[in-house]
């Protein structure tokens, strides 16, 4: 079968994509600049822009001087790139082998898919027009050589769609620069005065190989379909998804038990042979009234044990409404990882299984929330409520010490508490505190520990800690906020001893 | 003399077979731990602390809740030392995690849950109770109704880890299935005479309750990571020391 490949041009693919993002841009005349050798060039002129004659590779001082109106933005190469590749993705719809042509086309192998439009001409047609309504300025040619589509989708001026074999044809009269060739070369071209391909194309190709090098030749054999040019698809990332359609529509709690055991058991088969994981996944049932029930599990590490995954999406079958039936159930993991073959220990179990704690995690967090289970490691602060930080993986393990070298209460507020207290002297810690309405007489006490804020996070008064103790051997831990001085500080209750 | 030297065998295996049927755990493992608690030995069955059950912990006050809380990483620390990891179920937690190091706790060995309401935290403590993973479960709960401890006696059945059961500001003072009764108050710490501070965690402890054992009464201090009993002389009666002048010299 003899290939078909489109090329699909984005004219102002930059100055498009800026647009896109800012509305009010649109129509409007605008560049986008990048450094280059310490003067800012244009990189990208809006489509309003280039009617004016302005370039990319113009100095943007230069444009400034012309046209003092022009808005300028900097250039976003990387998000540009990012967006060509999710375009491509796209494409996908239209064929399956789609590859990105940087810096601003896609080069689609469209062999075997246009009659399903209806022919190439409503298949090219369809797409610009897509594309358009997303508001890109495309040009877009079909040829049997992707060298060719390349240049007729630039430099064509009549057809877009060379027909199979004409590929000689369609070429002889655009310029030297629809070959993709390097600029040293086509400059060579200008000297030698050739305007048109027609202008060299008969001759001997191994005159022009002394002349012009063997790129030239390739360049010129890749366009005609003599030499092999490969064409590398973007890979969308697999989807995985099962899907289960019922024959009658399924009402009862047991029912969706089946089904959902049925399409995790098929999912973990695929998890199983690829070595991943699941880490979050969907169930989703499509009712007959058109609604779409759905509920969600997540879990602490990936996890491809069917039982597991059932026990979790369990919890949360009682909220699924299913009305008049459910006809089609589709169970699709959002978020797949790797799965190690062994496990590796949480931290020192003494011989347990670290895998049934992350089960029994995965079951809290679907009926009690994720943001319910809590693990801390330290961090280096004085400051009580940012000594320890909060962390969502079980693996990650400290990488300093707990410290015991100043007394911490076993119970701390999560925030201070204000008290009354009778103080004797500055500097002392109180004589007697008022907490919840009762008088706490201090029998012994130590301190005072002062911890300054850390004028780098916060800034603010210092806190002196006191430790103290009650007649009854109840031990508190009690600061005051700020110095006696001009103003009278305020004390607090903070934590309780053991 | 053989004739009762068999009998005597008999006896055992019969007070071993009892005690089994009762609840506590007979693997040798888990029963050579010492938890250095002295004198409370020969309170519980079998003289050894109960491991594979449920204890529970009630503290009317807040001093009394954060002692008890104490006294039960105390107990933790002994738990934890052959490795393994705790969790700590709460609705409303006040814990300070770094103070745990200060009982030979790793905190970043126990896993926080901290549920919205009680039912969940009740919920989430069942299902910990089930899984023989985890060297203990400490549930900070506060009312518990009989049927629910049941409920978790059961579950530790079958998985032998040991339960702690912490009951704050409890409503009512129900009784629950669970193998023992504690209740833990912060006593005057002691220093050296003319020493200003205060010294070390002290605690009245009292075994209110316990299954085929002698309830008491006793006075523990935490010194150098394990638990020292205090003779009765050595205690120091509360509001003893009130009337000194020369407090924080």
């Amino acid at each position: 079968m003899r290939r078909r490949y489109m090329s699909i041009w984005f004219r102002h693919f930059a100055t498009d994509r800026m647009a896109r993002l800012h509305p009010e841009l649109k129509g409007k005349a605008f560049l986008l600049y990048a450094p280059e050798r310490g003067r800012m060039v244009v990189k990208a002129s809006s489509q309003a822009l280039s009617k004016e004659g302005i370039e990319p590779g113009m100095v943007v001082a230069d444009v400034r001087a012309i046209l003092p109106t022009v808005e300028v933005f900097p250039d976003e190469p990387k998000a540009e790139k990012k967006l060509l590749s999710d375009l491509a993705e796209w494409c996908v719809c239209y064929t399956p082998a789609v590859a990105t042509d940087s810096p601003d086309g896609l080069i689609l192998d469209i062999s075997g898919c246009p009659h399903l439009w209806g022919g190439e001409l409503s298949y090219l047609k369809t797409i610009i027009s897509r594309l358009q309504k997303g508001g890109y300025d495309v040009r877009a040619a079909i040829a049997d050589t992707i060298g060719t589509a390349w240049a007729i989708a630039r430099y064509g001026t009549d057809q877009p769609i060379v027909a199979s074999g004409k590929q000689a044809e369609a070429l002889l009269t655009l310029p030297p620069a629809a070959l993709r060739l390097d600029d040293i070369t086509l400059q060579r071209m200008g000297k030698l005065g050739f305007r048109q391909i027609s202008q060299f194309i008969h001759i001997p190709r191994s005159n022009l190989r002394r002349r012009f090098g063997d790129g030239l030749l390739i360049r010129l054999g890749q366009a005609l379909g003599t030499e092999h040019e490969t064409l590398y698809p973007v890979q969308p990332a697999p989807v995985y998804q099962e899907r289960l359609p019922c024959l009658e529509p399924i009402r009862t709690a047991k029912g969706i038990e089946i089904a959902l055991s049925r399409l995790l058991e098929t999912l973990c088969e695929r998890f199983s042979r690829e070595g991943k994981g699941m880490r979050t996944g969907i169930l989703k049932g499509y009712r007959i009234d058109g609604e779409v029930e759905q509920i969600g599990i997540g879990t602490s590490r990936a996890s491809r044990n069917a039982a597991h995954l059932f026990k979790l999406f369990e919890l949360k079958i009682s909220e699924i409404e299913p009305a008049l039936g459910i006809e089609l159930f589709v169970l699709e993991a959002t978020l797949v990882e790797d799965v190690g073959e062994t496990q590796e220990a949480l931290w020192n179990m003494g011989g347990n299984n670290p895998k049934v704690i992350a089960e029994l995690l995965d079951n809290i967090a679907g009926k009690v929330g994720m943001q319910a289970i809590h693990r801390y490691l330290p961090q280096e602060h004085y400051w009580p409520e940012s000594s320890v930080k909060e962390v969502n993986s079980l693996e990650e393990q400290p990488e300093t010490e707990w410290r015991t070298d100043r007394p911490r209460p076993l119970h701390l507020l999560p925030r201070p508490d204000p008290v009354d207290v009778m103080v004797v002297l500055p500097d002392y810690p109180p004589l007697h505190f008022r907490y919840k309405g009762n008088i706490i007489r201090v029998v012994k006490a130590d301190g005072p520990e002062r911890i300054e804020q850390e004028w780098w996070l916060q800034t603010g008064p210092p806190r002196d800690y006191y430790r103290v103790e009650d007649e009854n051997g109840a031990r508190y831990w009690l600061f005051r906020l700020g110095l006696y001085g001009n103003e009278k500080p305020q004390w607090f209750l903070h934590g309780f001893f053991v | 003399m053989k004739e009762l030297a068999g009998k005597k065998e008999i006896i055992r295996q019969l007070r071993e077979k009892i005690f089994t049927l009762e609840g506590f755990s007979t693997r040798a493992d888990v029963r050579q731990s010492d938890f250095a608690l002295g004198p409370v030995n020969n309170s519980f069955p079998g003289g050894t602390f109960p491991v594979g059950a449920i204890h529970e912990f009630v503290s009317p006050t807040e001093a009394s809740f954060a002692a008890a809380n104490g006294f039960i990483s105390g107990l933790l620390s002994t738990l934890l030392k052959k490795g393994g990891s705790c969790i700590w179920i709460s609705a409303g937690r006040k814990l300070f995690p770094p103070a745990l190091k200060f009982f030979g706790i790793e905190p970043h060995h126990v896993i926080f849950i901290d549920a919205r309401k009680e039912k969940e935290a009740l919920w989430v403590t069942e299902q910990a109770l089930k899984c023989s993973s985890f060297a203990a479960v400490v549930a900070e709960l506060r009312n518990v109704s009989f049927a629910e401890s049941r409920r978790l006696q059961l579950a530790v059945g079958e998985s032998r880890v040991t339960g702690f059961l912490h009951r704050h500001h409890p409503f009512i003072n129900n009784t629950l299935a669970c193998v023992s009764r504690w209740q833990i108050r912060p006593a005057v710490s002691w220093l050296p005479e003319g020493i200003p501070g205060v010294g070390f965690p002290r605690w009245e402890v009292e075994l209110m309750k316990i299954r085929n054992g002698r309830p008491g009464k006793w006075q523990f201090e935490w010194r150098d990571g394990v638990f020292r009993h205090l003779p009765a002389q050595k205690q120091i009666i509360s509001g003893s020391v009130t009337a000194k002048k020369e407090r924080y010299a």
